[in-house]
C-alpha cells in the first residue's frame, strides 16, 4: 500500500462480505421456500426473502465496488485520496441506510414501508430490484455523489491512467443511470423500458466497465505486463461491451409491448454480447503468460482467471442460450433465466470484487506480499466450494428450465402443464440446487475462516523474471 | 507493434485495432445473415421496399466512399515515403466522405417525409437500421481522418512510425467495405 489514505477502502469491504453473507443465507431460506412453500411463513414470505436477497447482493456489490475504487483510485494517481473522512462519513451514511432498508424490508409490511416513507410523494416503490424506498434511492443517489467527488477530485490531481478513467467513467455511467429509478410511468411499457435503462445498462454496460478497470489493475499488479500492452486490451474490451450491450438492451423489449424490430436488435445485438467476456478470459490467460513476477499472492491470480472465465460462462454462454427472440419466446421468465443470473452475477461482479479483496486486504493488513500459505489454500478452498457450488446450482437450475419449458411452454395450450402443476414436477431439480447452495455456504466460511489466519508470505517467495519493473 | 520497412509482411495498424475491425465485422455480418433469412421470408416485401429507394443516390455514396478510400491508400502510401501532400489527401478524403453523408441524409429526408421509418415493416427496419449504424461508423471515421490530418499536419506522424496511421485508414477501409456489401445488398439484390 503506497498511499495511507487507501486504508479507507478496508471498512467497505468488510462491510461487503457481511451482506454477502446475509445474501447467502436468504438464497438458502428461498431454496428451502421452492421446495417447503410454507417455511418461515408468515415471519418471512418468499417475497420478502427474495426482495432481501437481491437488494443485499445489489448493496454488497456498490460496497465492494466502492471499496476497490477508494483503493485503486489513489494509487493509480499517484496521490492521497481527497478527503478520507468524506469516504468515511457516506461509509456510515450509507451502511446505517442499507441497514434500515433491510430491515425495513423483515420487519415492516411492504405497504406500511411505503406510507411510513412517503412513497406517494414520489412513488418508486414496488419494481423488482428497485424495491428500496424513494428515501434510500435519494440516499444511494447522494452517497455516490459525494463519493464521485471525492474520486474525481483524487483522480484530477493526480496521474491520468486508463484504469483510473475506464473505472471512474462506469461509475459515473452507474449513478447517472440510477437517476432513470426515479421516473415511474404509469404506461406499463414505458415503465419497463426505464427499468430496464437502470437494470440491463448497469450489470450489462457500466459494470463491465468497472470490472474491466478492476481486472486490468489487478493483473497489472499481479504480472508486472507493461501497463501499456493492459491498456490497450481494456479499450478493445470495453468498445466491445458498450456496442453490444447498450443496443443488446433490447433483448428485454421482446414482449413487452414496443415496435417488433427489437426482437431483430436484440437478437443480434445480445448474441454478440459474450465477445467481450470471451476477450476478457483470452486478456487475463494472455497476460498471465506473459508475466514477469510471480507474485507470492497466488490466491489472487486464482480470483482474477476464475473471474474471466466464470464471467464468460455465466454472463456470456448463460446469456447466449436464451437471448434470440425464438427461443426467448418460450424461455423468458423460465428457470433458465434464474440460472443465468445466478452465474452471471456470481461469475461477473461478486468474483472481480473477491478478486481485489484478495489483492488489497492482505496488503492493508500489513502483509505486502500476501497471506500465508496456509491461508492462500484455505482460501482457495472456499474459492472452489463456491465456484463448484454454483456451477451445480446453474446446472440444477437449467435442468429445472429445460424442463419447465418442455411441460408448461411447448405443448399446445390444452396439453401444457399448470405452472403448479409443472413446479411439481421439477422439485428434485431445486432439492439438488438447495443441496448445492448449502456446500456454496460452506465454501463461504471456509473463505471466511481464510481471514483469521495469521502469517503471511515472504518477499522470498516471488519469482522475478528478467526487466522486471515496478508495476 | 513497431511497425518496420514496408518491404517485408507486416500487419498494417495495431493489433488492437484489428480485434476491434473483425468485431465490427462480426456485428455487420450477423445482421447481414438475419437481412438473408428475413427477405427468403417475405421476398415480396422486400422487393417491394427496394423499389422505394434511389439507387442514384446509393450510386453516388458509393463513389464517394471508394474516393475517399482510394485518397485514404494514397495518403498512407505517401506519408511512408516520406512524401508531401499527406494532409491534402486526407481532407480530400473527408470531403469525398461527405458526399456520402449529404446523400444519405437527404434519402432518410425523403424517405421519412414519404411516411417510410423503422416501423414501417421488416425491409424498411433493416434499411434504416443497417445504413443508420454504418451512418455512425462513416461519422466515426471521418472524425479519426481529422485527427489523423491534424497529426500529420502538426508533423506528430512523419513515417517513422506508422502504427497510429495505419491503424486508423484500416478503420476507414473497414467501414467502405460493408457499404460495399450494404449497398448491393439493400439497392440492388433486394
Amino acid at each position: 500500500m503506497k498511499y495511507e489514505s487507501q486504508r479507507v477502502a478496508m471498512p467497505y469491504f468488510i462491510f461487503a462480505l457481511a451482506l454477502f453473507a446475509g445474501q447467502i443465507l436468504f438464497g438458502l431460506i428461498l431454496g428451502l421456500q421452492y421446495v417447503v412453500g410454507d417455511f418461515l411463513f408468515p415471519e418471512i414470505p418468499f417475497n420478502v426473502a427474495r426482495m432481501v436477497h437481491t437488494n443485499l447482493l445489489i448493496v454488497w456489490l456498490l460496497f465492494g465496488f466502492m471499496g476497490a475504487t477508494y483503493y485503486l483510485v489513489p494509487e493509480e494517481a499517484q496521490t492521497e485520496l481527497h478527503s478520507p473522512l468524506l469516504a468515511w462519513i457516506l461509509f456510515w451514511v450509507f451502511a446505517v441506510a442499507g441497514t434500515l432498508t433491510i430491515l425495513g424490508y423483515l420487519f415492516v409490511d411492504y405497504a406500511t414501508l411505503a406510507d411510513v416513507t412517503m412513497n406517494k410523494l414520489l412513488p418508486t416503490m414496488g419494481r423488482e430490484f428497485l424495491e428500496q424506498p424513494t428515501i434510500t434511492k435519494i440516499g444511494i443517489a447522494l452517497v455516490v455523489v459525494g463519493f464521485l467527488y471525492n474520486i474525481m477530485m483524487t483522480a484530477l490531481k493526480g496521474r491520468k491512467t486508463v484504469v483510473n478513467i475506464v473505472l471512474i467513467t462506469g461509475l459515473i455511467g452507474l449513478a447517472v443511470l440510477w437517476m432513470f429509478s426515479f421516473y415511474n410511468p404509469g404506461n406499463l411499457t414505458q415503465d419497463k423500458y426505464f427499468w430496464w435503462f437502470v437494470v440491463h445498462l448497469w450489470v450489462e454496460g457500466v459494470w463491465e466497465l468497472i470490472m474491466g478497470a478492476i481486472l486490468a489493475y489487478v493483473l497489472i499488479k499481479l504480472t508486472g505486463v507493461d501497463r501499456e500492452v493492459i491498456e490497450k486490451w481494456l479499450y478493445v474490451i470495453i468498445a466491445m461491451a458498450l456496442i453490444t450491450g447498450i443496443i443488446g438492451t433490447g433483448h428485454h423489449f421482446f414482449w413487452i409491448g414496443p415496435p417488433e424490430y427489437w426482437l431483430w436488435l436484440g437478437s443480434v445485438f445480445s448474441a454478440l454480447e459474450p465477445l467481450p467476456f470471451f476477450m476478457m478470459v483470452i486478456f487475463a490467460f494472455n497476460m498471465i503468460n506473459r508475466r514477469r513476477r510471480n507474485h507470492p499472492n497466488k490466491a489472487a491470480m486464482l480470483w482474477a482467471m476464475g473471474t474471466a472465465v466464470m464471467a464468460f460462462l455465466g454472463a456470456g454462454v448463460w446469456g447466449f442460450l436464451h437471448t434470440l427472440a425464438p427461443v426467448n419466446y418460450y424461455t423468458h421468465g423460465s428457470q433458465i433465466t434464474a440460472a443465468h443470473g445466478h452465474m452471471a452475477f456470481y461469475g461477473a461482479y461478486v468474483m472481480i470484487v473477491l478478486t481485489i479483496i484478495s489483492y488489497a486486504v492482505p496488503i492493508m493488513r500489513g502483509r505486502p506480499y500476501g497471506n500465508s500459505n496456509t491461508a492462500q489454500i484455505v482460501e482457495m478452498w472456499g474459492f472452489w466450494l463456491m465456484t463448484i457450488s454454483m456451477v451445480f446450482i446453474t446446472l440444477f437450475l437449467t435442468g429445472a428450465g429445460v424442463l419447465q419449458v418442455w411441460l408448461q411452454r411447448l405443448p399446445e395450450s390444452g396439453e401444457a402443464l399448470s405452472f403448479m402443476a409443472t413446479q411439481d414436477n421439477i422439485a428434485l431439480f431445486y432439492w439438488m440446487r438447495l443441496v448445492a447452495g448449502c456446500f456454496f455456504m460452506a465454501g463461504l466460511v471456509v473463505y471466511f475462516g481464510s481471514f483469521f489466519i495469521k502469517g503471511q508470505a515472504s518477499p522470498a517467495e516471488e519469482v522475478r523474471g528478467p526487466a522486471t519493473q515496478e508495476a | 507493434m513497431k511497425t518496420s520497412a514496408p518491404t517485408h509482411r507486416h500487419l498494417p495498424g495495431d493489433l488492437a485495432v484489428w480485434f476491434f475491425i473483425f468485431a465490427e465485422l462480426a456485428v455487420f455480418g450477423i445482421l447481414f445473415i438475419g437481412f438473408g433469412v428475413a427477405r427468403s421470408l417475405d421476398p415480396d416485401t422486400f422487393s417491394a421496399g427496394r423499389q422505394v429507394l434511389h439507387p442514384w443516390t446509393g450510386l453516388i455514396n458509393t463513389i464517394g466512399l471508394i474516393t475517399a478510400s482510394y485518397l485514404v491508400a494514397v495518403a498512407v502510401h505517401r506519408l511512408r515515403h516520406r512524401q508531401p501532400g499527406v494532409t491534402p489527401l486526407l481532407w480530400g478524403a473527408i470531403a469525398a466522405s461527405s458526399t456520402y453523408s449529404f446523400g444519405k441524409l437527404w434519402e432518410y429526408a425523403d424517405l421519412y417525409s414519404n411516411g417510410y421509418n423503422l416501423g414501417t415493416d421488416t425491409f424498411f427496419m433493416f434499411y434504416f437500421f443497417l445504413t443508420f449504424f454504418h451512418f455512425m461508423h462513416v461519422v466515426l471515421g471521418q472524425i479519426i481522418l481529422v485527427v489523423l490530418a491534424m497529426k500529420v499536419s502538426r508533423g506528430e506522424y512523419n513515417g517513422d512510425d506508422m502504427n497510429g496511421m495505419e491503424s486508423g485508414a484500416s478503420y476507414w477501409h473497414m467501414v467502405d467495405l460493408v457499404w460495399l456489401v450494404l449497398f448491393p445488398m439493400l439497392y440492388v439484390l433486394a
